[in-house]
């Protein structure tokens, strides 16, 4: 195929992207770590790492367990705070061709909703990406992404302080994770993103101890990719909002296989701490699939399965 | 100095006799290695071993000829079992340089102690070098269990003005631990650390109760290595939680005074 080949997609409410692929949260820091290595500026867009009211100093070492293909983490949304990010690290990301997505936490209801009411006047902030799916927080974060009226009122409340595109980020530890993509689309989501961490635990044997200081932590990397696969595909058969995938994407055949499921973007995590290339690399992959198959638009992919 | 994620090829191995290997690496489309201090660290990709999905951080032992990387790689898990096996010709994807290395800058006339327990010691082979290249006087404390963890290790410590070996059961060099070495006795303006954590706490208490200038090399646990997982933080006095990745692997004692406590 010779033509120009369309890789951009539309999430809805403003947020357009040159291509599907996002980074996650918490694994691209604020862009800059990775500016040595990749033009940011192909990118589909970053999420910057979870930002909280008050400044964090996360949980205690050790946070981190690698496992088969996997790893297992439990930073505890280490972070300045939204007033540092709005003085210190706003300024820095705002000449970027790429969507720049801050991704919102909190422990209660209010932070969640004083955060958002901070970052709406930041105007080049054309989304926020709501984490109601923390695993490694002790009040808070998955307890509002694990019951239906939970996740329904953290997302109304931030409805109404958030003027802009609002994506909420859900948790696969839960029964029935469609239940909870529809309660957030009820109360006002324009997307969600799936799947957050699974809550995991790794035991070192010869010490008789666990892994990491937290004794739980959340598990990302390829090992939960057909988890997430699976979640997306159900996801997307059951909300009328678009649906971003994420959970182990290394290449960009594992990004088709969400986009096939029925995501409309992608984002990559834990593949950024092994490659720090990996975005480009699926980028171009994603071109080369298409040219390859003679398709002209990333979107004739969407949810064909 | 960027960053830069590049395929090296393996030209070099030395086993040593305490099993750990001492590696050459020269990137694989011949260009130069970018500017490299004493202190950095690189992370190695590890092919064709699932449970070693991360990349490995491994601190730099030498740069030599603009060209040549060197690692002292001990094989502790699958990953470093794995890259220690590699034979030569063999293509590996290496980042470099990572971390905030050690302090050289104007030390003419300094006396420097480098103090380094087991293959810990390895940057201290690539520091000897810079402060002698600067002007400092440098001696080189080296620790192990026995002879063996030393054995061959003291001949990479050319450059250095003087060298001494402390092992645990005597079988080289002065009996004890590195600390109990008779050089701490003598004056230091600078003291280097590099080595097994609690030999690190110990070396820097010493240096705390002395006045003693002193930075130490630390070892957290990594993921990224780019400050970006915030897996493998620091408690600092001055400034909370730290990558140890991006603002170290090498701090000033006078940073860590709970962590010499812990």
């Amino acid at each position: 195929m010779d033509g120009k080949i369309n890789l951009s997609v539309d999430l809805g409410a403003g947020l357009k992207l040159a291509n599907p692929v996002l980074t996650a949260s918490g694994t691209f820091g604020f862009g800059h770590e990775y500016s040595d290595f990749i033009d940011l500026n192909r990118l589909g867009g970053f999420i910057v790492k979870g930002t909280t009211l008050e400044p964090r100093q996360g949980n205690p070492s050790p946070r981190m367990a690698e496992t088969p293909s996997g790893m297992i983490n439990a930073v505890g949304l280490q972070n300045k705070g939204v007033d540092y990010f709005i003085e210190n690290i706003y300024p820095t990301l705002t000449d970027f061709d790429s969507e720049v997505i801050v991704n919102v936490s909190g422990a209660k209801l209010d932070d969640y909703v004083a955060v958002a009411e901070k970052l709406s006047p930041l105007d080049k902030i054309h989304a926020i990406e709501v984490n109601i799916s923390c695993p490694n927080v002790k009040a808070g974060g998955m307890a509002f992404g694990t019951t239906t009226a939970g996740a329904s009122e953290v997302t109304s409340a931030i409805r109404k302080a958030w003027p802009r595109h609002l994506m909420v980020k859900l948790s696969p530890n839960v029964t029935d994770i469609t239940e909870i993509a529809l309660a957030v689309e009820g109360a006002g989501a324009d997307s969600v993103s799936l799947i957050n961490t699974l809550l995991a635990m790794d035991i070192d044997v010869e010490r008789r101890r666990p892994r990491i200081s937290t004794i739980t932590g959340g598990l990302s990397g390829p090992c939960v990719r057909p988890i997430a696969v699976r979640m997306v595909w159900q996801v997307a058969k059951k909300v009328g909002i678009p649906v971003v995938g994420l959970g182990g994407i290394c290449n960009a055949d594992d990004a088709l296989q969400f986009i096939m499921a029925g995501a409309t973007a992608v984002q990559i995590g834990t593949a950024n701490f092994i490659d720090p290339t990996t975005t480009i690399k699926v980028i171009d992959g994603l071109e080369d699939y298409c040219r390859r198959h003679n398709i002209s638009d990333i979107n004739e992919l969407k949810g064909i399965i | 100095m960027p960053k830069i994620s590049k395929d090296f090829i393996l030209t070099g191995r030395r086993m040593l006799p305490s099993g750990s290997c001492l590696m050459t690496f020269v990137t694989a489309d011949g260009s130069e290695l970018p500017e490299i201090a004493p202190g950095q660290f690189v992370e190695i990709k590890i092919d064709d071993v699932p449970s070693a999905m991360l990349r490995r951080p491994i601190s730099v032992c030498d740069v030599r000829y603009g060209t040549e990387l060197i690692l002292f790689v001990k094989p502790l898990g699958q990953g470093t079992h794995h890259l220690v096996s590699m034979p030569e010709g063999k293509k590996v994807n290496i980042v470099v340089p990572l971390g905030h290395g050690f302090t050289v800058g104007d030390c003419k006339g300094q006396r420097c102690l480098l103090a380094g327990g087991g293959v810990g010691a390895a940057p201290l082979v690539y520091l000897t070098r810079a402060l002698k290249q600067a002007g400092a006087t440098v001696a080189v404390v080296l620790g192990g269990r026995s002879a063996s963890d030393v054995e061959g290790v003291n001949s990479l410590y050319e450059a250095a003005d003087a060298v001494v070996v402390s092992t645990d059961d005597g079988s080289a060099g002065s009996k004890g631990v590195v600390t109990l070495n008779p050089i701490f006795n003598g004056q230091w303006d600078r003291i280097y650390c590099c080595g097994p954590t609690p030999m690190m706490k110990a070396v820097a208490r010493i240096a705390r109760d002395k006045s003693t200038w002193c930075e130490v090399s630390l070892e957290n646990h990594m993921a990224c290595g780019l400050g970006a997982c915030l897996c493998c933080v620091e408690h600092t006095d001055d400034h909370g939680n730290v990558c140890v990745c991006t603002e170290g692997p090498v701090f000033n004692i006078k940073r860590l005074e709970s962590w010499m406590e812990k």
